[in-house]
């Protein structure tokens, strides 16, 4: 028997590419795939690498696979779109070596700018889609990507949702097994598509869609589970086990691959069951296919295309049972908050200050929009700050942007801030950008990237000087400043804002989780010095708490020693102790 | 047997997420089926989060469905009552004497709710600790949701033993005698 471990659903989407022999694997992280590559970067048997965004990691995997070996490229929902140019000529190229997308959606939207769903990006891509239900099959289910990949001739897309990924389930461990790579010939008809080509090829891509569907049909990773034959589910994913679990006794069509979908297999099922119901979670691909082929199904009726589902949601929805459920207190809310020293907060206050907009982007520190800071205005996508807050100045003039900053984070920066800046400089434009520069990859847990010096695996590198690369793209006036130095800072920003050119600000200070060995400093208010005016805890600093007597006080397990609030003090009642 | 339902709520940055690993090790350890759902990214940030356990002979969803919960850990007070909802009719809150505000309470948009752990005491058995304090005592503050596991532990159809085996393994090396003091401490409140 072989051993059984626990594992996240991401840490078996990386045990099935060990496994299935895959030797390159490329990614841009992203909340709920990002650990995907991190597990994947511990098999020294995989070269693996933190791209600079999803296109060039889609790329990267595409080149592998041409060479002859197994890739894997692995992103986030939104990434696909960044990645989405490649991935849609790649369907009609083909592959050499079986070539893999693990895309990782987000129902729910726990750490995403929007909810869309892969499924339909994979079917406009005509690229075959599987769904595995929990961490076994997301080992199991990319082994079998890579296969089919192969034996198709396409790439695959194994679709993971956040539920999936961050889950952790029991895992049955194999060997890795490595095909021999496949040996390259050149074939212009077939890899370069050029117009004359990309015709042959479409045909090509045509006929696969059509085998798929009928070969689909006998492949084991669809499962029917007879029970009671009244009521029959059409399922996939994380979804089937809120059916299992909500109607146990039910007849349910387990679907393994969810595009193209295996029509016979589900007309035969739809034939056998009086009441049909199609659940998936956000949009209805499965439903609006099934009913177009004339079968009576129920779905998206009385279900929802928003957020996850959950087994009281279906056993309201199908059965009527309301659960005898206490009603929720009433609470305030916690939402996510800029950690205690964190030195985006620094910028902010300063921002905040001088009542500046700032076009923003994609990190945490998007959290500059909520109150008290209130600084960002806008989030788009990543690298939208920067050629937003320029289009706003191409329809307005120069003027009208004087109280606008663009704020960027330094690995966002480079995943496509950079285009954005080159095109601010090539057009004329006057904008003032900051790149929050923190050394890291934040919001995803701290992953290097190009300007760090260090590589997914851990090696050093060259590390990209962010000044000199601005510069070299044209911007005259570059300044680096500590993102603690508030006097500076805001003369810095005063200054920026005021020419008539193009100004980058790069505020240097790293994250305050990066060095978890540090020995920080411990801030304490004087309770004799302190007027209790508050003017410390404008930032938002969640150290801070103001009791009910109106005391103030700073909670010393929380206190990074970042010494925000002690410029804030006029009164010099903040001091560090330690 | 019939699965076990439970939840582990905090503020991002508590350490929910090794406590719930330590339960994932423990229930495989004793033979289970065992799913676990974890929180990351944006929403850890300082945010409200939520860890479910769930283990038996077969587990299928790996949430916890409101009115499910057998045990409810919470890290802190306000938490503890924003989930409460999710325990069934006899089930059971080990939490945290603590009171971490959130962001609307710190800038005077909300007032932090009074007498939470009175209240729920109306409804449910609840087995409150000071653990940072305890941590302190043991000289090191990041334990203390090891002595909260241990009140929960009580809770709960495993051996001490087997507790310690799983602790050792899961945490890291050289933290592996403080966690085992500190589950000793919350394993013998109460």
């Amino acid at each position: 028997m072989s051993e059984k471990v626990i594992m996240l659903g991401n840490e078996a989407f990386a045990r099935g590419a060990y496994e299935a022999g895959c030797k390159v694997s490329a990614a841009y992280p992203g909340t709920p795939s990002t650990e995907i590559s991190e597990y994947i970067a511990k098999y020294d048997e995989i070269y693996a690498e933190w791209s600079p965004n999803e296109k060039v990691a889609m790329e990267v995997a595409i080149g592998a696979s041409l060479s002859g070996v197994r890739a894997l490229a692995s992103m986030k929902h939104v990434g696909l779109n960044v990645a989405a140019d490649p991935l849609f000529t790649a369907s009609y190229i083909g592959v050499n070596g079986g070539l893999v997308a693990i895309v990782a959606d987000d129902p729910g939207l726990y750490s995403s700018q929007n909810e869309q769903d892969t499924r339909a990006i994979a079917r406009a891509a005509k690229v075959p889609v599987l769904e595995p239900s929990d961490s076994n099959e997301a080992k199991e289910f990319v082994k079998f990507a890579f296969e089919l990949s192969e034996k198709y001739d396409t790439p695959v897309i194994v679709r993971s949702t956040t539920r999936l990924s961050h889950s952790q389930g029991l895992v049955s461990l194999s060997e890795r097994v490595v095909p021999e790579d496949k040996p390259y010939t050149r074939n212009i008809a077939k890899n370069v598509m050029m117009p004359g080509n990309a015709k042959g090829r479409h045909i090509a891509v045509e006929a696969r869609e059509k085998a798929l569907i009928e070969d689909a049909c006998s492949f084991e990773i669809n499962r029917i589970e007879y029970g009671d034959t009244k009521i029959g589910f059409i399922t996939s994913g994380i979804p089937y086990q809120y059916v299992k679990e909500a109607f146990p006794k039910a007849s349910v069509l387990k679907l393994g691959i969810v595009n193209p979908l295996p029509r016979r297999l589900i007309e035969e099922f739809a034939a056998k069951v009086e009441t049909i119901y199609v659940i998936e979670e956000l949009d209805p691909i499965i439903e609006e296919q099934v009913k177009s082929w004339g079968i009576k199904a129920i779905g998206k009726e009385i279900l929802t295309v928003q957020g996850e589902y959950s087994v009281n949601m279906l056993k309201k929805a199908i059965a009527g049972e309301s659960p005898d459920i206490a009603p929720a207190a009433s609470v305030p809310n916690r939402p996510p908050i800029l950690c205690p020293g964190c030195p985006h907060r620094s910028v902010y206050s300063v921002l905040n200050k001088l009542k500046i907009h700032a076009a923003g982007d994609i990190g945490c520190y998007t959290l500059g929009a909520v109150a008290p800071l209130n600084v960002v205005d806008t989030t788009i996508c990543m690298g939208a700050s920067i050629s937003s807050l320029h289009g706003m100045e191409k329809a307005k003039g120069k003027d009208y942007i004087k109280n606008w900053v663009a704020v960027i984070g330094d690995s966002t920066f480079l995943h496509t801030g950079i285009n954005s800046l080159i095109d601010m400089v090539y057009n004329k434009g006057t904008g003032t950008v900051m790149i929050l520069d923190n050394s890291t990859t934040g919001m995803t847990g701290h992953q290097d990237h190009a300007a760090t010096g260090k590589t997914l695996k851990g090696e050093a590198t060259y590390a990209v000087d962010l000044a000199t690369l601005c510069k070299a793209v044209g911007v005259n006036h570059v300044y680096e400043i500590n993102a603690f130095d508030t006097e500076k800072l805001e003369k810095t920003v005063k200054e920026a804002i005021a020419l008539d050119e193009v100004a980058v600000i790069i505020t240097k200070s790293p994250c305050v989780l990066l060095d978890k060995t540090a020995v920080r400093k411990q801030y304490r208010i004087d309770q004799e010095l302190c007027r209790r005016c508050g003017m410390c805890m404008k930032p938002g600093c969640p150290a801070i708490t103001k009791k009910d007597d109106g005391k103030i006080l700073i909670n010393d397990t929380m206190c990074n020693g970042c010494g925000l609030c002690g410029q804030a003090c006029k009164f010099g009642a903040i001091k560090a102790v330690r | 047997m019939e699965t076990k339902n439970i939840m582990i709520v905090g503020v991002g940055g508590q350490g929910t997420l090794l406590t719930s690993r330590i339960l994932g090790a423990l229930a495989i350890e004793a033979g289970y089926d065992v799913k676990l759902s974890e929180v990351h990214g944006m929403a850890q940030r300082g945010g409200s989060v939520v860890t479910f356990v769930r283990y038996g002979d077969k587990v299928y969803e790996p949430i916890v469905e409101e009115g499910q919960a057998d045990v409810l850990i919470a890290f802190e007070r306000l938490e503890a009552l924003r989930y409460s909802h999710f325990l069934k009719k006899d089930g059971a809150i080990v939490v945290n004497d603590q009171r971490i505000d959130p962001m609307p309470v710190v800038i005077g948009a909300a007032k932090y709710p009074e007498n939470i752990l009175e209240d729920l005491q109306k409804k449910y058995r609840i087995y409150k600790v000071d653990a940072i304090s305890e941590a302190k005592k043991l000289g090191n503050i990041k334990v203390f949701n090891v002595i909260v596991l241990g009140i929960a532990a009580q809770h709960m159809n495993f051996c001490k033993e087997l507790w310690l085996k799983v602790i050792e393994k899961v945490v890291p090396p050289k933290t592996v005698e403080i966690n085992k003091k500190a589950f000793e401490i919350g394993y013998s409140l109460h």
